[in-house]
């Protein structure tokens, strides 16, 4: 129930800023009948009456996790989001070794297993996009090797 | 005779061996990715485009490659069904009804074989029904206009809506979520930035690929985090397998009929697998009656769910094929796959570059043999590949889409926009709003948007124009009515529960 109405107004919320920005876009000199502003707002607008009906008329409320699994789920978002920075500079082995194991970790608690599955994947994926599908992948960090 | 030419230019293609190779791949690593419970059609295909595309092999190839991928992960479903009451993907769900309970009766093997005959039966008969009314329909398709594709785009919003969702309200957000992405980034009518907040990563728009793979992919290991891998393969047995030729024989006109219902089931615009295993389902429960013995583990009721699945999976490719409307989430993820080799769908792709329509048509058939030869004999090894755990296959597949993603553009920002759409799709998938109208309104605003501004400029603003031809005003009453009859239809057409132990 809760969740429903929470979502709705959300989306409601965002429907109408998504209407307000689209009432700010420039139209051009080489305009046709229809502009670039109409479609978005009439996305907008049945967007925000299906945001309403949420609102309105919510489903039974899912199962959330536990709080403790809220926690996993935050963690992994974080590895994920500090993997997608971390891939550029310092080269694909360690981020991916760390990650892999930390998402490993996340899903089935053995410390040991986790650690082998991160190595093992961030070396068995290495060698199969390096020279089975010849993808140009930075190993190391340019610093650590010179 | 036109298409006993046009096959010959299809197997001219589809026989070279490189083809050939690329299919058999395909094939073999489709039955994979639809065996492993969590990872489906859909994500299978999502995460491996990125791949393909950076591979750089040329349209027919990749083409070929993912569709037998595709068609493979429709075989593969099975097996987990089965052996493990997991359907591996949403249309295997029909088949652990009978087909677990028959395994638990000892007789996996049967179980397997029948429902990979079944498969092949289905497949195939659906990929001639491709052959013969794909061109068929793209001669009709040369008569819509910006005013019938309009119609036919907010047909495929609506069915998907009706059909594939517990809540109309619900499918609609879903929709405009996809659309509203859709518009962000430079209008290409009128060369204005629009939506962007002012992020210039934002002024190229948002990939397709990126968020398709945040959805599927990035979301399904949210998942798995959520119920520590619970669902996984402990202690799969499987004896020798041996040919039921019996039950194969006994079922004939099952698959046959399945087949049909499965194959228009696939047809229609936003209806796919699931809604043709459904149906293949319920209509041989109705035929067979109380005695049929449906849902204790009967030959019958393995073969229906896998030949209307197969067979709707064919013809998922008939509307995605002629009209670039994709019938199905898969078929979404397919269309992905067109777009991103800059081939567009429609009924221009059947006379500009046959060589590609055909060779699909043609690859699709070698690989239901080759699909049939890997699934019987071979299946075993694909029962080995259940024993996976999750906390090696989900750190896999996300380690996988990040260097697919970030080959496409090596930018830091589409991983981070992918980590966000995943946890936008646990979100969505949470709270019961289906996802596939989010993908779909992404691939098809930028289209969508066109047809109405070019019918607008045709018709000078004259907004009866939408609805002036005979064809358009079919498509508004289709939509209207599969948007709102599935609301009355749904204490009938209520899908079955899972058999718990």
């Amino acid at each position: 129930m809760a969740s429903d109405r929470i979502f709705g107004l959300v989306a409601t919320l965002l429907a109408f800023a998504f209407i307000a920005g689209a009432t700010q876009v420039q139209t051009s000199f080489l305009s046709d009948p229809v502009g670039p502003k109409f479609f978005p707002i009439l996305i907008g607008i049945v967007g925000a009456i299906s945001g309403m009906f949420m609102v309105l008329r919510p489903d039974p409320e899912p199962d959330w996790p536990v709080l403790r699994t809220f926690g996993a789920l935050s963690v992994a978002v974080i590895v994920l989001v500090a993997y997608a920075f971390a891939l550029k500079p310092l080269g694909f082995l360690l981020p991916t070794t760390l990650a892999a194991g930390l998402l490993s970790y996340q899903i089935s608690p053995r410390p040991r297993m986790a650690a082998l599955a991160g190595i093992g994947l961030s070396v068995g994926l290495f060698i199969v996009f390096k020279f089975a599908l010849g993808l140009g992948l930075v190993v190391f960090p340019k610093g650590l090797i010179g | 005779m036109e298409i006993i030419d046009n096959l010959a230019l299809g197997f001219s293609i589809a026989l070279s061996p490189y083809t050939l190779i690329l299919a058999v791949v395909g094939c073999f690593l489709g039955t994979i990715i639809g065996a492993l419970p969590g990872l489906g059609p859909s994500n299978g295909v999502a995460i491996l485009i990125p791949i393909t595309f950076t591979l750089g092999l040329d349209a027919t190839s990749a083409l070929v490659l993912m569709t037998s991928v595709y068609y493979g992960a429709m075989y593969g479903g099975r097996i987990s069904s089965i052996l493990l009451n997991i359907p591996g993907d949403e249309p295997a769900l029909m088949t652990t009804l009978d087909g677990y309970p028959m395994a638990k009766a000892g007789r996996s093997g049967d179980a397997l074989v029948l429902s990979g005959v079944a498969s092949f039966v289905g497949a195939l008969l659906a990929t001639v029904g491709l052959m013969l009314l794909a061109p068929m329909l793209a001669r009709v398709a040369y008569l819509f206009g910006p005013a019938e594709y309009f119609a036919l785009y907010l047909l495929a919003f609506c069915t998907l809506g009706g059909m594939a969702s517990n809540n109309q309200a619900k499918a609609a957000l879903a929709s405009c979520i996809g659309l509203g992405i859709a518009m962000v980034g430079i209008d290409s009518a009128s060369g204005m930035p629009r939506l962007t907040g002012g992020n210039l990563h934002l002024y190229d728009g948002i990939d397709f690929l990126v968020a398709i793979v945040g959805l599927f992919a990035i979301a399904e290991v949210f998942f798995f985090i959520e119920s520590h891998g619970k669902n996984s393969s402990i202690g799969v047995k499987l004896g020798k397998v041996t040919i039921p030729w019996k039950d194969i024989f006994d079922t004939k006109w099952t698959m046959l009929r399945a087949s049909g219902v499965g194959f228009i089931a696939g047809i229609l615009p936003g209806a796919g697998a699931s809604l043709g295993s459904f149906m293949a389902y319920m209509s041989e429960k109705a035929i067979a009656g109380e005695k049929g013995g449906f849902g204790t583990g009967v030959a019958k009721g393995i073969a229906a769910p896998e030949a209307g699945n197969n067979a709707a999976a064919g013809g998922a490719l008939v509307p995605m094929l002629t009209l670039g409307v994709p019938g199905s989430g898969t078929t979404a993820v397919l269309l992905a796959l067109l777009m991103t080799l800059n081939i567009t769908p429609g009924p221009t792709l059947f006379t500009d570059r046959p060589e590609v329509v055909w060779g699909l048509i043609a690859s699709l058939l070698i690989a239901n043999f080759v699909l049939l030869l890997m699934n019987v004999p071979m299946v075993k090894i694909f029962v080995r590949v259940l024993m996976v755990p999750p906390w090696v296959l989900l750190p896999g597949v996300t380690m996988v889409s990040f260097v697919g993603i970030y080959s496409l553009s090596g930018s830091y920002f589409d991983l981070l926009l992918m980590v966000g759409f995943g946890v936008l799709g646990y979100v969505l998938r949470k709270l019961d709003i289906p996802t596939v109208p989010v993908i779909l309104g992404i691939l098809l605003g930028g289209n969508m948007e066109d047809a109405l501004r070019r019918a607008m400029v045709i018709s000078d603003g004259e907004w009866t124009y939408l609805y002036s031809s005979p064809i358009a005003i079919g498509l508004w009453i289709a939509a209207i009515v599969g948007f709102v009859a599935p609301m009355f239809l749904r204490s009938v057409l209520r899908k079955p529960q899972r058999i718990t132990d």
